[in-house]
């Protein structure tokens, strides 16, 4: 894959959780022998791709697929067990968190959840000071205030409320905040996992607007985790499609919207209310997920799929790029029967 | 006069708080006829919940219904005593709630849920009251049911539990079923799996279909009708698909024109500004005046009532866009 030309690179990615508990949880007597078992949640395994500068990619799929997991792999907030992150070009998984210090003010965060993720005990003014302060210990206070001033407005939250706390704000108000605390250090990529999740329709919109809005006055890069698939269509350059923790499909919005591959993303796909269609074609998936756990054998959709073969229940299909551009990890397609 | 399955009429639901009491739900009325669906649609803090819990009578203190009347199939709901109230929940009416865990008990098999819920209902023997819980599990589809009824909730998955609250729903074989964000925390392909389902039942089992959700594509999916709700009032009612193509309140334009995906690609999404008050500032007129684009004076003090445009069948709350 393509190295130095993305902003953002990751190589064969993989991120697992031991939830194995203490050693006497892992232990089991059977047969007169004592046993020790860990249990492992495979949440992202071997994913590669690279982010453009200036563009949104996607990353879509169902709870528990790994979208939250993955992102938060790509800061350097998890450490992966395997696999490798390059920001323009330098390799950065492997870095002193000290080393690390100056790419962490050029990548910023924003979550679903803004109460959450904001301290409570800290005014509006001094959230967003904070950040500014760390990354720029050289700053005076005037400028400090100056650029509050400026991100609040940009933000849509008048500045003459600095002095309020975040419980004094309602949803939409307070993803405003977290967005112009991750503005306020200048970041060049913002990773956002669920922005908009948990707002009404009415201010998604003015949330989602504002990001737009955000990522043409800076240029900014944005990996945009979300499953719901309409504001993936509104809002990306491209679309990464994960189901159990691997990427099954990475195309241009357009081309996944228009003539998707993958069988899991035509399902995916088919599935999205869309307003006004009253007859809907859903295609129905038989089976469920299985969990990250025990992973099936082969390809990682295989028991759910309409197009299995016996090659699909033994060997895991590869990342391969059509002539679009587009990339699937599916036999089918390759064989040509899709 | 041939009834309606469910007549609501002018229903009015008040918080009692410290400081006064606090009007939830302002004076709303629809009717429902069997087989018949109706989404009620809003953003958070409409009041969809709350109406959904007054039709069955179930709003616990301090709320209470202050006025108006709710009548299931003739017989006016009002006037029954609680137990007369609680048949009706068992038998006629039955609810379903977005999260399933508020339906299932975690330390019960499905069977033992089941069979307790018709034995409450109805006097059968055990051998009936598990064939008629097998039976209800197939209808909503759930694979292997015979070994499904001897798990716990917890082995089952988030999309298949709710399909389990479902078939707990359908066991007394209501007349009406209100479902109260059914999908809301379901992933899509599961969500339709749900709503498609719920509107084959209402077909084949002759059922009324109230669905509370706050996205509108879910309910022009599923419904013929929609009752739009804003700080507690309906603002507009009548067919879904008219509405959806041609919303004629603003408060409904600005919703539809916000929801991503009906419009083009990467442009600026319609906004509505600012966002719905809450119950104790509910401005004076025209609860949607500050946020309205075509308001006039007249908004600001008095108003609207919900009246009928394009003859019978639509009706909007709004001075400007109703004439
Ligand atoms: N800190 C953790 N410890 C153990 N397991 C975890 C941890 N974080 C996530 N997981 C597991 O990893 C898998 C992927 O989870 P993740 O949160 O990344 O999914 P997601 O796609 O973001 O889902 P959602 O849409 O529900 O947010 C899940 O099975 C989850 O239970
Ligand atoms: N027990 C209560 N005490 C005081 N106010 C209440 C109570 N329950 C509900 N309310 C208020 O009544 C109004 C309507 O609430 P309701 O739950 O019906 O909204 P909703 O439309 O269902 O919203 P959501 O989409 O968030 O579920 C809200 O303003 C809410 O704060
Ligand atoms: S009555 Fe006035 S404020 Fe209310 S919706 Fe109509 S135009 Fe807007
Ligand atoms: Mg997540
Ligand atoms: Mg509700």
């Amino acid at each position: 894959m393509e190295k130095n030309n993305g902003l953002l690179t990751i190589k064969n990615l993989t991120k697992h959780f031991d939830i194995s508990g203490g050693l006497l949880d892992q232990l089991s007597f059977s047969n007169g022998k004592i046993s020790r078992k860990r249990t492992v949640v495979k949440a992202v395994n071997d994913v590669s791709f690279s982010i453009q500068p200036g563009e949104t990619l996607s990353v879509v799929g169902e709870s528990g697929c790994g979208k939250s997991t993955l992102a938060r792999t790509v800061l350097g907030l998890y450490p992966p067990n395997s696999g490798e992150i390059y920001y323009r070009g330098d390799r950065i998984d492997t870095l002193s968190s000290k080393e690390m210090l100056p790419y962490r003010a050029k990548m910023q965060m924003i979550f679903q959840d803004p109460y959450a993720s904001l301290n409570p005990r800290m005014t509006v003014a001094r959230t967003l000071e904070e950040p500014v302060v760390f990354h720029n210990k050289s700053i005076s206070n005037d400028e400090v205030q100056k650029k509050v001033e400026d991100v609040m407005e940009q933000v849509g939250v008048d500045p003459k409320w600095v002095d309020r706390y975040p419980h004094e704000f309602s949803g939409g108000q307070r993803q405003r905040i977290s967005i112009a605390r991750a503005l306020m250090v200048d970041p060049e990529f913002v990773v956002a996992d669920e922005p908009v999740s948990a707002l009404d329709v009415s201010i998604q919109a003015q949330i989602l607007n504002l990001m737009m809005d955000a990522q043409e006055k800076r240029g900014l890069t944005y990996l945009f985790i979300t499953h719901d698939l309409s504001v993936v269509k509104h809002i990306s350059t491209r679309v990464a499609v994960m189901y159990l923790g691997t990427l099954c499909e990475l195309a241009t919005v357009r081309e996944l919207f228009d003539s998707r591959r993958h069988p899991y993303t035509k399902a995916l796909l088919s599935a999205i209310p869309i307003l006004g269609e009253r007859k809907p074609k859903h295609i129905k998936l038989k089976g469920e997920v299985p969990t990250p756990i025990n992973l099936p054998p082969g390809c990682i959709f295989h028991g759910r799929c309409e197009y299995v073969n016996d090659r699909c229940k033994e060997e895991k299909p590869k990342i391969r790029v059509l002539d679009s551009g587009a990339q699937v990890a599916c036999h089918a397609v390759e064989e040509g029967r899709i | 006069m041939v009834g309606h399955l469910l007549e609501v009429k002018d229903l009015e639901v008040k918080f009692a708080l410290r400081f006064g009491d606090l009007t939830a739900i302002d004076g709303i009325s629809f009717i429902l006829d069997k087989k018949e669906k109706l989404g009620l649609v809003g953003e958070s803090g409409a009041g969809k919940s709350v109406t959904g819990f007054s039709i069955i009578n179930l709003i616990s203190k301090p709320g209470y219904i202050s006025g108006g009347s709710v009548t299931l199939d003739g017989v006016k709901l009002n006037d029954l005593t609680d137990s007369e109230m609680r048949e009706i929940r068992g038998n006629k009416i039955s609810m379903i709630f977005q999260d399933p865990m508020m339906t299932l008990n975690p330390v019960l098999t499905i069977a033992t849920q089941m069979t307790e819920t018709v034995h409450a209902h109805r006097n059968v023997s055990k051998n009936d009251a598990m064939d008629i819980a097998l039976d209800k599990l197939k209808k909503v589809y759930i694979p292997s049911p015979e070994k499904r009824l001897f798990q716990y909730p917890h082995e089952c998955s988030g999309g298949m539990r709710q399909r389990i609250v479902v078939a707990i729903a359908l066991l007394t074989n209501p007349a009406l079923i209100i479902a109260d964000e059914p999908t809301t925390a379901l992933d899509v392909t599961i969500q339709a799996g749900i709503t498609d389902l719920l509107s084959e039942l209402c077909e084949t089992d002759d059922m009324g279909l109230i669905l509370i959700t706050h996205d509108l594509a879910v309910v022009s999916q599923v419904t013929e009708k929609i009752a739009v709700m804003y700080a507690g009032k309906i603002i507009e009612t009548g067919l879904t698909e008219d509405i959806i193509k041609n919303p004629r309140h603003p408060y409904t334009q600005g919703l539809i024109g916000s929801i991503p995906g009906t419009q083009e690609m990467g442009k600026r999404l319609t906004q509505i500004k600012g966002m719905m008050p809450t119950l104790t500032d509910i401005p004076k007129g025209c609860a949607f005046h500050p946020r309205c684009d075509i308001g006039e004076q007249i908004c600001r003090e008095t108003t609207p009532l919900l009246e009928s445009v394009d003859g019978e069948k639509r009706l909007i709350a709004c001075h400007i866009a109703g004439v």
